[in-house]
């Protein structure tokens, strides 16, 4: 079956919970195990957070949020109309951050990238960034935990 | 997320709970640091993580920045009780290097 969502909210952390709460919601159908709720619902914070603390830092916009799944493959999109990155690859090394004073551990697409199947950042300075995240989902049957 | 303590034998327990993100970790944050000054003359740290049910990297940082803390006081920092998901994130990111789970 193929379901799809979209969301827009303003860039203030109080979101932060609403978004990853609300990504978990949508793919109950999904069944996934709780491992893989815990995965999506990490990625997509770390996305969500990024629009906060870099792409509106002191000063508030909007983040757009969509998901799509496609049988058990969740495909998820985010972006910001933000500062931007002016080097991608740079950004997701791990542990590089630019906000060192500020105890940031610069591990967050890196954490995307192991919590998800697949991930692609798109970015362009002064205009803004788009996460795409795919998560492939097993059958919630086999849950061990 | 809420922040409690007890302090026995030289040593300070925190015991973290709720999900911690950037939104929850800034109030957390003074609070564990005034936890750790008000007891600086314990030698250990043991940051108990049993009632944290989400976390991202924002923990990561949290977390390193209680350890730079509690070495300037010359504590021994540990963490005890990760949920899974909660192992998972800080096994992935090599936290265990700085802070051994006990």
């Amino acid at each position: 079956m193929k379901n799809y969502m979209k969301l827009t909210f303003p860039s203030d952390s109080v979101n932060q919970s609403f978004a990853r709460s609300a990504v978990a919601s949508f793919i109950l159908p999904l069944n996934p195990t709780l491992s893989e709720l815990s995965d999506v619902k990490t990625a997509v914070s770390e996305a969500v957070t990024n629009c906060m603390v870099h792409a509106y830092r002191h000063t508030t916009g909007e983040i757009t949020l969509e998901c799509e799944t496609f049988g058990n493959v969740l495909h998820i999109r985010i972006s910001d109309t933000g500062v931007g990155i002016e080097n991608v690859e740079l950004a997701t090394t791990p542990f590089y951050t630019t906000l060192d004073d500020e105890e940031r551990s610069g591990m967050g697409f890196t954490i995307m990238q192991t919590f998800t199947d697949e991930l692609k950042v798109t970015s362009a300075k002064g205009q803004g960034t788009t996460v795409y995240m795919t998560k492939i989902f097993t059958d919630g049957q086999t849950d061990a935990e | 997320m809420t922040v409690s303590a007890k302090a026995n034998d030289n040593s300070l327990y925190i015991y973290l709970s709720g999900e911690m993100d950037e939104h929850s970790a800034r109030a957390a944050r003074i609070r564990c640091d005034d936890l750790i000054e008000s007891n600086a003359a314990c030698c250990r740290l043991i940051l108990n993580l049993a009632g944290i049910r989400f976390m991202d990297s924002t923990g990561i940082g949290f977390l390193i920045g209680r350890y730079k803390k509690a070495k300037l006081l010359c504590m021994q920092i540990f963490i005890e009780n990760p949920e899974p998901c909660t192992d998972k994130i800080l096994s992935v990111s090599g936290l265990y290097a700085l802070i051994p789970k006990i």
